[in-house]
């Protein structure tokens, strides 16, 4: 398995968009590495013959009807939007 | 009636009396404000109080008591609610920045059964943020003190309903629990934590952290209190469709019933290293009580223990890195000022919005699913937990309960552990692997150490027999007054 280097860190980090301090890379590379070599135990075990568990208890496909009922109204999903025009959210432009 | 006398009820008590007209729920309301001014500043285990809404919550009980009309059965109790369950109109944040000013617009499941059930929500519990903790010092906002030592943590991430149901600012609270956050906090804070199974409760309005793992759960002073509130809020809704649709027992009329001839397992594995001596004493002579009751005891063996904390900080931080991804700054919450493109947007916001150890589990499960490692850590990580479940199903064909320590040692001094994030994570060595099955698990007091801090004793079932679990943690509890001790 891979080690954390820095250049890690920064890829990890645009993939979870968030912006670091170069603090908070040097603590990262560091931490994780620590994580991920205690993680490293899983190794011991041989799975090739184990599947994988997604869920607890017993969960197949779950359907219902496809009926519309009513939801939020519109004032209220915008309540707590940091910025809005109109009855949309707004946002910085996206498009060059 | 004395403020004192007053909120040493439990909920069950608290039904009686207000049903009984021994006392209103205004003058409950009251008495436990009057005991929140005097304790909340040493004990800090609110992030918001809605004294104004409870009391206007109480008259309307009142009165509508007085007309003899029929309540539901929390009618008048009041609760306190972690601060990562959506309360429509009540500020709802995480302890995080990123949803400082979050006013939900709609009420989690759990809350609307909690006001058909014309409970009174008195106010948001401090958590670690988004959940991700130990300790409560998580928070972005405050730090919580364990009522027993105000030097030590609550235990976490549900410290805040812990410390308060154990400081007497609340009778009753709920919590969740994604890998032990309501059971270690109960067993360090000296009450009762129950962890139902997966699916028993909707996490439907739940701010969701790792969605295989997360159930919401309550913290009380005693076992028939868990099972009040575990009534009120177990069972199927459709807006959660992991929520299971399994028959719902009464569990108060099966708390009483007899336990004697059930089968017991000890796990030899949560008895190794690292287990504190005192907490190891404790539990032992909880075992004997047991003996005493006609209950058989066993060694059993869980083989797969010792991999359930790296299995669980690859899959709950690979759900979270996910689930986390919602907070860009757009349709809620913090967002960023000034910032000249949407990537920047995005990635300030969330640099401004998290704290530490949130960041620092994003980039775990970031990594853990990047391209590449998926097979190595996430598909292996899933395997393993099915290894742990099927230890689990084995040792449920010989034994009816699993009994152990919930945490491995008493509350921890503030700040103790926050240098190494490994060391924090082992705390929950013996929660962890109740969420990985997906099996039910409660924490109840058996005991304190010399420095009279209390110890947990964990109880472990088969899936949705948590009316088994609760039964079994009361016989103990009536052979014992541990849960009776209140902090000074």
């Amino acid at each position: 398995m891979a080690v954390i280097d820095k250049k890690t860190i920064e890829h990890v980090a645009l993939l979870a968009r968030l912006e670091l301090s170069e603090e908070e890379k040097e603590l990262f590379v560091s931490q994780l590495g620590d994580i991920l070599t205690y993680i490293e135990k899983l190794k011991e075990l041989d799975t090739s013959k184990v599947e994988p568990m997604a869920y607890a208890t017993a969960t197949t496909n779950v359907f219902r009807e496809d009926v519309p009922t009513p939801s939020l109204k519109l004032e209220e999903v915008l309540k707590n939007a940091p910025a809005k025009f109109q009855d949309f959210f707004k946002v910085p432009k996206v498009i060059e | 009636m004395r403020v004192a006398e007053l909120i040493s009820f439990t909920g069950y008590q608290l039904q009686e009396k207000l049903l009984s007209r021994e006392l209103t729920a205004q003058e409950v309301v009251e008495g436990l404000f009057a005991n929140i001014e005097e304790v909340e500043p040493i004990v800090r285990a609110y992030l918001l109080l809605d004294r104004e809404g409870a009391v206007r919550k109480a008259q309307e009980v009142d009165a509508r008591l007085k007309k003899g009309e029929k309540l539901g059965p929390l009618a008048g109790i009041p609760v306190a609610v972690k601060d990562n369950i959506c309360t429509n109109g009540l500020r709802t944040t995480c302890a995080s920045r990123i949803l400082e000013n979050f006013i939900p617009p709609y009420d989690a499941h759990v809350i609307e059964r909690l006001k058909e059930a014309d409970a009174i929500i008195i106010g948001k519990t401090n958590l670690d943020e988004f959940a991700m903790g130990s300790s409560t010092e998580n928070s972005a906002f405050k730090l919580t003190r364990n009522p027993w030592d105000p030097k030590r943590i609550p235990g976490g991430s549900s410290g805040g309903s812990a410390a308060a149901v154990a400081a007497g600012t609340a009778f009753i609270a709920l919590g969740s629990d994604t890998g032990g956050s309501v059971r270690q906090p109960a067993a360090l804070c000296g009450v009762t934590g129950l962890k139902p199974t997966y699916g028993r409760v909707s996490r439907y309005g739940l701010v969701a952290f790792g969605s295989s793992l997360d159930q919401i759960g309550t913290i009380t002073r005693d076992v028939r209190d868990s099972a009040l509130l575990l009534q009120i809020i177990a069972g199927r809704d459709s807006r959660d469709s992991t929520s299971a649709d399994v028959p719902l027992p009464d569990y108060l009329k099966e708390l009483e019933k007899p336990v004697k001839g059930l089968r017991l397992g000890l796990p030899r594995e949560y008895f190794m290293e690292g287990l504190n001596d005192e907490v190891r004493k404790a539990v032992e002579e909880a075992v004997k009580v047991y003996e005493g009751l006609g209950l058989s005891v066993k060694e059993i063996s869980l083989p797969h223990t010792p991999y359930a904390v790296a299995v669980y900080y690859i899959i709950a931080t690979a759900e979270a890195s996910s689930n986390l991804a919602r907070y860009d700054g757009v349709r809620y919450g913090h967002r960023t000022p000034g910032a000249q493109n949407i990537i920047e947007m995005y990635s300030c916001t969330r640099a401004e919005g998290f704290g530490r150890e949130v960041k620092r589990r994003i980039m775990l499960g970031t990594y853990a699913l990047s391209s590449g490692y998926y097979e190595a850590y996430y598909l292996k990580a899933s395997k393993v937990r099915n290894l742990i479940r099927q230890d689990f199903s084995r040792a449920f064909e010989t034994v009816d309960f699993i009994l152990c320590p919930t945490s491995p040692t008493p509350a921890f001094k503030l700040g103790e552990r926050l240098a190494n994030p490994m060391e924090m994570y082992l705390c929950d060595i013996y929660t962890i692997p109740a969420n990985l099955a997906g099996i039910p698990g409660i924490s109840i007091p058996c005991g304190f150490t010399k420095e009279n801090l209390p110890i947990g004793l964990q109880l472990m079932a088969r899936h949705f027999e948590e009316a088994g679990l609760l039964k079994v943690a009361r016989a103990y509890e009536r052979e014992t007054e541990w849960h009776l001790r209140r902090p000074v």
